[in-house]
């Protein structure tokens, strides 16, 4: 039961129209009208909220303001603040981050006979990775391929996305899932062995994979686990401020700083990948975001002061289905999951006004369309929400599907009270995804020799919009691949000499003369959040 | 104005507006949170505390992220619990019950006090799934313990010193591995990937003009 009764009132709406709602089979947008709608409400075309970068690689094109920020930001270091002569670390292959692709990566290059290094500014398996709920795409059932993976893919991201990325990703995709099965990552099946797949908005199949809705859980732990067998050094609480360059403009390692004592420490290493995740935490247009704590862009802010050039920097993904209600879960992930088992999404009158698996773009902006010019949301004490009618899912598959299928959320909602078996709950569009990031080559390469990148740092893999499970398989895939390359170039690289942190003054005095220098201390690290009197 | 509750963080009074979580409350109180903060939303185990209602005898655990502030509660977080991980080659183990014995043998210590699942923030059902562990029935102990967050309050509490999210890992592991069935259609496509059966097709679509591509893309087939 809601506490407030006015959701028990009208959720009683959404339980009449209920039995009707469940067999509609609404109509699928044209492309034309998703166009129109997306240029109307999604928040990416809010120009407004866009500044245009100054200076660095990307002079000239608009990025999210906080973001720009970011970027236009001050060091927190200077090149004095640090001996580069006298290493405190040495190693073949450098891992800034600790997530999915982090993992995957450092298990890869240590495959390969490197010496490899995970830095992470909190613990390993402290990232978006660990929240991935939904489920990982590959095209591995007979009336699938990953030709239509890929078409899919390509078009889901507006045809925007870089050809040869979303080819990696396609073809790799299944041997990613055997992978990760074979570290034993465990996966919905049959008894017969056939796993059990779902769809997701925008797939033309399904080949949803899914450990219940705690997937990326499932897979990061076990990541994390390997990662522990295999010995890989791993220095958790210390963050990374800079990239080192050596004497000829190729990566060479970073400096690193204690989150907790701020001691500043130098890594130096042969190649170094970027694995640092998204930005959810920067909470662009004031949105609410289902990201990890340590989402803070800071891969971005590490490339871009080097000379990395960024892609998509302005597209950003905002879930459909963050939690709306509850305050004390506001933003919070509801998996896509709960579409694909059949909820629909209904407004306050009990319509549904969508196909609720159009991609997630499209969805949100739908949604947000549906709670202002239309005026049908659910006013909440944050805003506006719509409903998503959880009850469907046991309506159409039996009692004890939410339970088997979504735990997770039924614990989340349970916890205040709702329990989503029974009760519709109320969702509304939250910060969940960076499209775009450090422009990346087929083999994970940035515009600087030697700095690599992998994860949802990376750009061009999904182009404007991403599919639901292509982020938890683009960790796996391209963390692999990073991890083999970097180790790979490792070999062939000497030990970095004379190493430098002259791009910072250099990058300074870029901002000075554009005028925007600003005094914002960058990378951001963590999110203020405490109250300061 | 909020109504207000008190509540003592590490023993200090606070006054802070109900509806909080214990996460959010210690924001409101000032704190800059680097250890016990992960996720917020309940996925990653980062934030384990142990609270007691002030005059209450009964010691509870949760996440700080997912529980709301009381009046009266007397709040400690646990960022750092040291779980024993056990170091093993998942090639080289099998499924078998000698696996566990050899490496986690307090598992069979375990004295069956059951304060392990009476502290479980994920309310899971710890002792059980240890029994499980010790007769060598992972699929079970994979299955019981499956929304486990490894926060590891369940291993703060026992007097047998059993690190059970670490054995967990283990079971589910071997779960996945060698006990859950082989996934034919995966293995076959694998192999169709690396014989280059979709090369063609997919080179094709990598150089196809725009419209084509949007062509196919929406008069594409979708399955029901």
């Amino acid at each position: 039961m809601y506490k407030i009764e006015k959701f028990n009132e009208l959720a009683k709406i959404v339980a009449e129209k209920r039995a009707v709602n469940a067999d509609l089979e609404p109509r699928r947008m044209t492309a034309e009208e998703k166009d129109t709608l997306l240029a109307t409400f999604h928040p990416d075309y809010k120009q407004e909220e866009f500044t245009v970068l100054s200076a660095g690689v990307n002079k000239g094109d608009k990025v999210p303001t906080q973001l720009a920020e970011l970027l236009q930001g001050k060091s927190r270091i200077s090149a004095a603040d640090v001996d580069l002569t006298a290493p405190d670390y040495d190693t073949d292959v450098l891992i800034i981050g600790g997530g999915g692709a982090g993992a995957s990566a450092a298990i890869e290059a240590d495959e390969a006979g490197a010496k490899a290094m995970i830095v992470t500014k909190l613990r390993i398996g402290d990232a978006n990775t660990m929240m991935a709920e939904g489920g990982i795409q590959a095209a591995d059932k007979p009336n699938d391929s990953p030709a239509i993976h890929y078409i899919d893919a390509f078009g889901g991201g507006h045809f925007a996305a870089k050809p040869e990325l979303v080819k990696n990703l396609v073809t790799k995709a299944p041997e990613a899932i055997q992978w990760l099965n074979k570290l034993g990552v465990e996966f919905d099946k049959e008894a017969d062995g056939t796993m059990v797949t779902t769809h997701g908005g925008g797939t033309s199949r399904k080949r949803m994979h899914a450990a219940k809705d705690y997937s990326g859980a499932e897979i990061m732990r076990t990541l994390r686990d390997e990662v522990l067998n295999r010995g890989i050094p791993v220095v958790d609480f210390t963050a990374a401020v800079e990239i080192i360059l050596d004497e000829n403009g190729k990566a060479a390692g970073a400096v690193l700083m204690n989150m907790e004592t701020k001691e500043l420490l130098v890594a130096r290493a042969k190649t170094v990948i970027i694995a640092t995740g998204g930005a959810g935490r920067l909470h662009y247009q004031g949105f609410p975001t289902s990201n990890h704590y340590g989402a803070t862009a800071d891969g971005l802010i590490l490339g871009y002061r080097v000379g990395a050039r960024l892609l998509y920097a302005d597209t950003l993904q905002y879930h459909p289905t963050g939690t709306g209600y509850p305050e004390q879960i506001f933003g919070a992930l509801v998996t896509e999951k709960v579409r694909s088992l059949g909820a629909k999404l209904v407004n306050i009158d009990g319509e549904v006004f969508m196909h609720p698996l159009e991609t997630r773009d499209v969805t949100a902006a739908s949604i947000i369309r549906e709670c202002t010019e239309r005026d049908k949301g659910i006013e909440t004490s944050l805003g506006k929400a719509v409903w998503l009618d959880t009850p469907m899912i046991e309506y159409k598959h039996g009692e004890g599907t939410i339970e088997k299928r979504i735990p997770a959320m039924m614990r989340m909602f349970g916890k205040y009270g709702i329990d989503i078996r029974k009760e519709p709950i109320l969702v509304y569009p939250t910060l969940h995804y960076q499209n775009g990031g450090l422009n990346i080559s087929a083999d994970c390469s940035t515009d600087i020799e030697n700095l690599y990148a992998a994860g949802e740092v990376a750009g061009g893999i999904h182009g404007r919009n991403r599919l639901m499970g292509n982020s938890l398989l683009d960790v796996i895939v391209f963390g692999r691949d990073a991890g083999m390359n970097a180790a790979a170039k490792a070999k062939e690289t000497a030990v970095p000499e004379n190493l430098t942190l002259k791009h910072i003054e250099k990058f300074n005095s870029e901002l000075e003369n554009a005028g925007v220098a600003n005094e914002t201390a960058s990378p951001m690290l963590l999110p203020k959040y405490a109250r300061k009197a | 104005m909020d109504n207000m509750v008190n509540v003592y963080l590490f023993g200090k009074k606070y006054t802070v507006p109900e509806g909080l979580t214990i996460m959010t409350a210690m924001e409101y109180a000032g704190y800059d949170l680097v250890r016990g903060c992960g996720c917020r939303n309940g996925f990653c185990g980062a934030c384990a505390t142990i609270y007691r209602i002030k005059d209450k005898q009964e010691l509870h655990a949760c996440l700080a992220c997912q529980t709301e502030v009381q009046e009266g509660m007397y709040v400690a977080t646990l960022p750092f619990f040291p779980l024993v991980k056990q170091i093993y080659n998942i090639e080289e183990i099998k499924p078998t019950e000698q696996i566990m014995m050899q490496l986690y043998p307090e598992i069979y210590a375990c004295i069956g006090c059951n304060a392990c699942t009476k502290a479980c923030t994920q309310e899971l059902n710890v002792m059980q799934y240890i029994a499980y562990a010790q007769r060598g029935e992972y699929e079970k102990c994979a299955e019981e313990s499956f929304d486990c967050v490894m926060c590891g309050v369940c291993s703060s509490r026992c007097p047998a010193g059993i690190s059970h999210p670490q054995v967990a890992m283990l079971a589910r592991r071997l779960n996945g591995k060698y006990i859950a069935p082989g996934c034919g259609h995966l293995e076959d496509r694998v192999k169709e990937i690396k014989d280059g059966t979709f090369e063609e097709l997919i080179e094709d679509l990598m150089q196809k003009p725009i419209d084509e591509i949007k062509e196919l893309y929406n008069t594409r087939e979708i399955e029901k």
